[in-house]
């Protein structure tokens, strides 16, 4: 089976090229890319540290879609890519710091927490988005982060809701506070995020609850504000 | 200057940042991964806490103390033990995802424990316990800096001024100076290469730095190897599926075995029979479709990707694997190293709260009690190292320098998997004299050939090999320590079983192994509890 990977190194000429790398006997993608390594190219250069699935740290594109390397089973001529949207520092292995920088601007982290009694249903509705593990597969998917380097984004604003939706928070408002600029209105609800969670969470919905959630609080989409000028009332 | 440095990203170094900078102190958290992406994501069982009767916080020390055979310090059980509920409500008060049963956090039963004991959220306990603290890091504004490798300890006379780092993106070395250095860098189980379940990030470097600046180890030859993992893959399988009545048999269906055995004899009973020949799995088939979809859905996928076997049709084909290191760098009750303004917790000490084997659940309440500990304790130290750049520092800026220069007549990488091999057949389950003198033989010829090896990748751009290189650097280092000791304790205690010595000798060996370097010799002796 053969794989095709593209490779970046700044200081080199040209700084991108794409190599193939024969491979065999990988159950998984990164099994793929321990066995080039250790066999074929020293110089081959990609994170990973649990291989199962929980550390988030070796999120690729295979076909232009994200996909946790430890998960992905390799298949005869894909092309794997380094996320999109974060900086490559040396080939599959990015910058993500600017990614995480959201989740301080959107204030996803408990506010105010009071000690509530939380039941089984109540643990339920946390349950899916505290599964996440910053892989920031979401994020390279996201087409308005790649136009808007502001735009809190998919993982940030999931996580905002887990805290939402969390029945010990009391600061509920300051959460939606938060996201209405740069965040909740500016998703465009299409969806590439919810697709490529490799753990099922499901972001777009989330942003739509916050959304709603903001409405409760008074805001208003400014989507819908277009008609203003006509001095009508939707 | 920072007051607090620490090194290491998982729960133990981040439950320490937290608390540090609660206590208003300024701290800098250096990881070499991103810090969600360590080993405590890993951890799936639970958290112990005695919250409900008929549980109480005694039976939960008694229930340590007789898995730690001896080694476990009884003030540090209590300590930890009658702290575990009040740990337990702090996390819930920060936001941790606990499972609940009705309104109460629910409960299940790992190896060893007398009660239901192990606090969870489905099978990613470590996973959302790490997020919750990393959240709350993130609130407090903490200094977070990944992609920094440890090299090593900046000690003089006696007293830590810092530590001396490779920024991995740029391949530069750094010093950076502290009043007060932690290291919470987790074990050293993954020098059992690929018959481990740790990830790849369980080198020891932070063992091995201490090692190397003098600090005193204890207890390393007690190694945890976890009964179920993956046979391929050695990806753990939940004691939980244990827990909740999943069956050991071998080809023949006959049963190995007790319910809820502790890990030890349990590991020992499976490693003797497939020495034997006889091929083990875990059958969990009875339990349910609804059941293993709820509680293990991790398991089950990660059973399909890497056996090919799905756990509701068939039994999974299992092998124990090196898991836990009980040992590390011996601390004092105060987190403190016996190098002044040195700290350290987590895995990758040891704080004689396992002793000689640890119980599942245990070592998630260990980071949460402890790494608050030692930040109240790394919080007193107030004397700012001297401004300069220190030796250490210009060391190690020329030794990475000499790596790339070394010639690669040897391949460090093929060297490694031998190791990782023969320190699982014979430091592994079952030790027996002539055998580990023999490893320690094999590792301190790798030690010599050391200077033979190197790394074909040249960039010192984000150069993944020579991490990979430091690494087993570190491993051949520790691998040497974790022999001595295993050589020298000819008894059988714990996780530690000698074939030669069966018996448990609690005349000479109610003590722990003391193990340091003195002038670049390492010394051994034994420290009576």
């Amino acid at each position: 089976m053969k794989i095709k990977i593209k490779r970046f190194h700044p200081h080199f000429e040209p700084p991108s090229i794409d190599m193939e790398y024969e491979v065999d006997n990988a159950p998984t993608l990164l099994d793929a890319l321990l066995q080039i390594k250790r066999q074929k190219d020293r110089t081959l250069t990609f994170d990973y540290m649990c291989r199962s699935g929980v550390c988030g740290s070796c999120a690729v594109r295979v076909e232009g879609k994200e996909v946790l390397a430890c998960q992905h089973i390799p298949k005869d001529g894909e092309y794997i890519e380094p996320l999109s949207v974060v900086d490559v520092i040396r080939d599959l292995s990015v910058r993500l710091e600017d990614a995480l920088v959201t989740l301080g601007s959107s204030k996803a982290y408990p506010l105010d927490m009071q000690k509530v009694a939380m039941n089984e249903e109540d643990e339920r509705l946390i349950e899916r988005q505290s599964d996440c593990i910053l892989c920031s597969g979401c994020l390279s998917s996201c087409p308005v982060y790649e136009s808007n380097e502001a735009f809190l984004g998919p993982f940030a604003l999931s996580r905002v809701w887990r805290y939402v939706a969390d029945k010990r928070e009391q600061a509920k408002k300051e959460h939606i506070d938060a996201v209405v600029q740069n965040g909740i209105w500016d998703c465009t609800l299409c969806g590439n995020c919810t697709q490529v969670c490799p753990q099922g969470i499901d972001p777009k919905n989330d942003i739509v609850m916050l959304q709603s959630k903001a409405v409760q609080f008074g805001y208003q989409n400014p989507n819908l504000g277009g008609f203003g000028s006509f001095g009508l009332e939707f | 200057m920072f007051d607090i440095v620490i090194v290491g990203g998982g729960g133990a170094a981040l439950v320490a940042a937290i608390e540090a900078a609660t206590l208003g102190k300024s701290v800098l958290v250096l990881s070499k991964h991103y810090p969600t992406q360590s080993q405590t994501s890993m951890a799936q069982g639970g958290i112990n806490a005695a919250l409900y009767p008929p549980d109480s916080c005694d039976s939960h020390i008694q229930d340590t103390l007789k898995a730690g055979v001896g080694l476990a310090k009884e003030a540090i059980v209590q300590e930890v033990c009658r702290a575990a509920p009040k740990a337990i409500e702090w996390l819930d008060s920060i936001g941790m995802p606990f499972s609940r049963k009705g309104e109460a956090i629910a409960q299940r039963r790992l190896g060893g424990a007398t009660y239901p004991r192990a606090c969870y959220a489905q099978d990613y306990t470590g996973l959302k316990l790490l997020h919750t603290l990393y959240d709350n890091a993130v609130k407090l504004g903490v200094a977070l800096r990944s992609r920094t490798f440890l090299l090593n300890i900046i000690e003089e006379d006696g007293v830590c001024k810092g530590v001396s780092v490779l920024d991995m993106a740029r391949g530069k070395v750094e010093q950076i100076l502290a009043k007060a250095v932690i290291l919470a860098t987790g074990g050293y189980a993954k020098m059992y290469g690929a018959l481990s379940t740790n990830g790849f990030g369980s080198f020891g470097e932070g063992v091995a730095a201490a090692m190397r600046a003098g600090a005193k180890l204890s207890d390393l030859e007690f190694v945890q190897f976890h009964p179920t993992a993956l046979k391929k893959s050695s990806i753990l399988i939940s004691e939980a599926a244990r827990g909740a009545g999943a069956r050991l048999i071998d080809q023949e269906g006959q049963e190995i075995g007790g319910e809820l055995w502790t890990r030890d004899r349990l590991s020992r009973a499976i490693f003797e029979a497939m020495e034997e020949g006889r091929e083990i799995f875990l059958d969990m088939r009875h339990l349910g479709k609804e059941f293993i979809e709820k509680n293990l859905p991790q398991e089950r996928k990660l059973a399909l990707l890497y056996e090919g076997v799905d756990p509701l049709k068939e039994p999974v084909p299992i092998r124990p694997v090196a898991h836990y290191t009980m040992g590390g760098i011996d601390v004092d009750e105060n987190m403190q190293s016996s190098i002044q303004g040195l700290y350290a917790v987590g895995e990758c000490t040891n704080a004689k709260l396992h002793g000689a084997n640890r119980l599942g659940g245990n070592s998630l309440l260990e980071l949460v009690v402890l790494g608050k500990k030692a930040a109240q304790s790394a919080a007193q130290m107030e004397q700012a190292p001297q401004q300069k750049l220190f030796e250490r520092t210009k060391i190690d800026t020329n030794f990475i320098k000499a790596v790339f220069a070394l010639p690669n007549q040897i391949d460090f990488w093929e060297r490694q998997e031998f190791l990782s091999k023969i320190m699982y057949h014979n430091c592994g389950i079952v030790r027996e004299e002539m055998r580990l003198k023999g490893v320690l033989s094999v590792v301190r010829q790798h030690q010599k050939e050391l200077a033979f090896m190197g790394v074909r990748d040249k960039s010192p751009l984000m150069n993944k090999e020579l991490i990979n290189f430091l690494e087993y650097g570190n491993m051949v280092e520790l691998a040497e320590a974790v022999l001595v000791g295993a050589i020298q304790r000819t008894e059988s205690r714990g996780a530690h079983f000698r074939a030669d010595y069966p018996q448990r000798d609690d005349k000479k060996f109610l003590a722990h192994t003391m193990i340091w370097k003195e002038n670049g010799v390492l010394c051994a002796d034994f420290k009576p509890v």
